[in-house]
């Protein structure tokens, strides 16, 4: 739903030390800061924390949609179920393929763009607008723009056939497994490479030119100077960055749907048009529950061991 | 200048021809979206691919602005969008406020269970929430697509406001309390007029997010009147031939109004999007 919304998540758990805060007589602590919470708090844990429970109930049960039939508890048959399952398997395969193929490029181009911008000039705010364009334009156009680019008399098939000669431009980019990921991955990449690159940005206009200047002084080239100066300057953005994009990797729904439908014969599913699938289309509430808490689980061990590194990674250069 | 960065001339033309040779790539896409929507189905995926449609047609866009129920998409998106975020902003920004000025049993626990909400992924609620929406009467309503879209923007707004809250002096508040003033006046009458940036930064945030929500549109809406934008757009694309004109004139409609917001308020985008992410 809110794409970006991890974007500050790892920073979020590392400042939960709070804020200053006013002196003011004991009788007001009482009630008033309550008052100031409730209706968040209320919409919040009704909306998003009830039902995380929920999602792992539901995922113990054979869960039955109609109303008046009951569902049965069926302990981790629904997990053993998913352990069996090929297209479970495939939809993880493809959800890492996805995040392999389309993480490195996202970090690598959006940090050299962010180099090239980073002198100011007239022009940078205008570059700084047109990369980030994409990040702001909905899925569901992006989605069915690629669709359009990559259909077999598309314009991806004309510049790779006839312009650059690569192949003879008649792939059928959407109509096979692997072809269609590099293509969903196109998008990712496209999509989200103007989203690093900001953040990189910012992080660059923090690397101190005194350090610059001083591996100038010892004759350092380009080359060095990025890889001591640069690189551990910016190295919590970095880890930020990457852990951010994995996430998001795991979370690939909307492309998939619009661009694939997961076909042909389920061969481009990912774990979340898989969980939706049996949800909403075979209604296997208790299976499709299971699936959303073992890719939560997925998402969290990933999370936890890549901010072990960034913490680790923070203090080294202190 | 440091003699760091004074360029030699060569180096700024080259990464200049770097850059627009990125960005042109970049917007190859949108410009080929733009062109294809002035064309014709019959020239839509012809070869060679044409960059200039020729013929070009506005019949695309006659044909998605005076189908009735465009109109109507495009309203439902607009309430649903701004009633979402002014709802979010001002309960986020509630919350934000009680985190950032006052010490209360509870206080940490609550805001680590608030922080929850940033690290769980909305997809994987998607299930749970659509029984609850059943339950609560919400399915195939406007208002069932709000409220979850508040509930979604809760964590981060309240993150990111009350960071920016507590940086505002507390003797600012002191003196306020002096004169009298009661919590609800400081936070209304000081605190929100001194939080501009972060306002705006959160405004546009949950607004975009709002207008391009389409899971969990396409999760509990059936009824044809209530649907939205993303939803309307993706229904163009038709069981056997794609409308690709219709799809890409309804597209840039609909995309239009973000890219304005954006270009309008990049400023507080940038700062809202790097304040999380690198202060530190």
């Amino acid at each position: 739903m809110l794409d970006r919304t991890q974007s500050v998540a790892v920073r979020a758990t590392e400042s939960v030390s709070v804020a200053r805060t006013v002196r003011r007589p004991r009788r007001a602590i009482h009630v008033t800061p309550y008052l100031f919470l409730a209706p968040a708090l209320v919409l919040f844990c009704g909306l998003i924390v009830y039902p995380m429970m929920r999602a792992f109930q539901m995922s113990l049960y054979d869960w039955k949609v109609l109303a008046g039939a009951t569902s049965t508890f069926i302990g981790l048959d629904n997990y053993s179920r998913a352990m069996a399952d090929p297209t479970f398997w495939r939809g993880l395969a493809n959800s890492g393929f996805y995040m392999a193929l389309s993480v490195p490029p996202q970090i690598v181009i959006g940090l050299l763009i962010a180099m090239l911008l980073k002198a100011k000039s007239p022009a940078q705010p205008v570059y700084r607008v047109l990369f980030y364009l994409p990040v702001v334009t909905s899925w569901v156009v992006v989605s069915l723009l690629f669709k359009y680019l990559f259909a077999d008399n598309g314009l991806i098939n004309y510049v790779s056939g006839d312009l650059l000669h690569l192949g003879d431009g008649s792939t059928s980019w959407l109509s096979s497994r692997w072809t269609a990921l590099i293509a969903i991955c196109a998008l990712g990449v496209w999509k989200g490479i103007g989203w690093s690159m900001m953040i990189f940005l910012a992080a660059l206009q923090g690397v101190p030119k005194s350090l610059e200047e001083a591996a100038v002084m010892d004759g350092a080239n380009r080359w060095q100077r990025f890889r001591v100066v640069t690189l551990p300057a910016i190295r919590p953005a970095l880890a930020f960055v990457v852990v951010m994009l994995v996430i998001g990797g795991f979370n690939v729904f909307t492309s998939v749907l619009l661009m694939t439908a997961g076909g042909p014969g389920g061969q481009t599913e990912v774990l979340l048009t898989y969980m939706y699938r049996q949800a909403f289309t075979n209604l296997d509430f208790g299976y499709g529950s299971a699936i959303a808490v073992l890719l939560t689980v997925v998402v969290f061990v990933l999370s936890l061991v890549q901010m072990r590194l960034f913490k680790s990674g923070g203090e080294d250069e202190r | 200048m440091s003699t760091l960065h004074r360029t030699r001339p060569m180096a700024a033309v080259l990464r200049h021809v770097l850059l627009t040779v990125g960005a042109a790539i970049m917007l190859t896409p949108f410009v080929y979206m733009v062109s294809t929507s002035f064309k014709s189905q019959a020239y839509v995926l012809a070869i060679p691919p044409q960059f200039v449609p020729d013929p070009a047609t506005v019949d695309n866009y006659v044909q998605v602005l005076t189908t009735q129920s465009f109109a109507a998409y495009f309203r439902n998106s607009v309430v649903v969008s701004t009633t979402a975020t002014v709802i979010s902003v001002l309960l986020s920004s509630m919350m934000a406020y009680a985190f950032a000025r006052f010490r209360f049993p509870g206080r940490e626990v609550l805001f680590r269970l608030v922080l929850l909400g940033l690290m769980v992924p909305a997809m994987m609620l998607i299930i749970p929430q659509f029984i609850l929406a059943k339950q609560l009467a919400l399915i195939d309503s406007l208002q069932g697509l709000i409220v979850f879209y508040v509930a979604a923007s809760i964590s981060l707004n309240t993150f990111l406001l009350r960071g920016f809250f507590a940086s505002i002096p507390a003797e600012l508040e002191d003196a306020m309390q002096v004169d009298g003033a009661n919590a609800w006046t400081r936070y209304w009458r000081l605190v929100l007029p001194l939080s501009t940036p972060a306002l705006a930064t959160t405004t546009i945030f949950t607004f975009l997010a709002t207008w391009d929500e389409f899971a969990w549109a396409l999760t509990i809406i059936n009824d044809p009147g209530k649907r939205t934008l993303p939803l309307a757009i993706q229904l163009f694309q038709g069981q056997n031939a794609t409308q690709w004109g219709l799809v890409f004139a309804a597209s840039v409609v609909a995309v239009l109004p973000v890219i304005l917001v954006f270009l309008i308020f990049q400023r507080y985008f940038v700062q809202g999007l790097t304040s999380g992410a690198v202060k530190g």
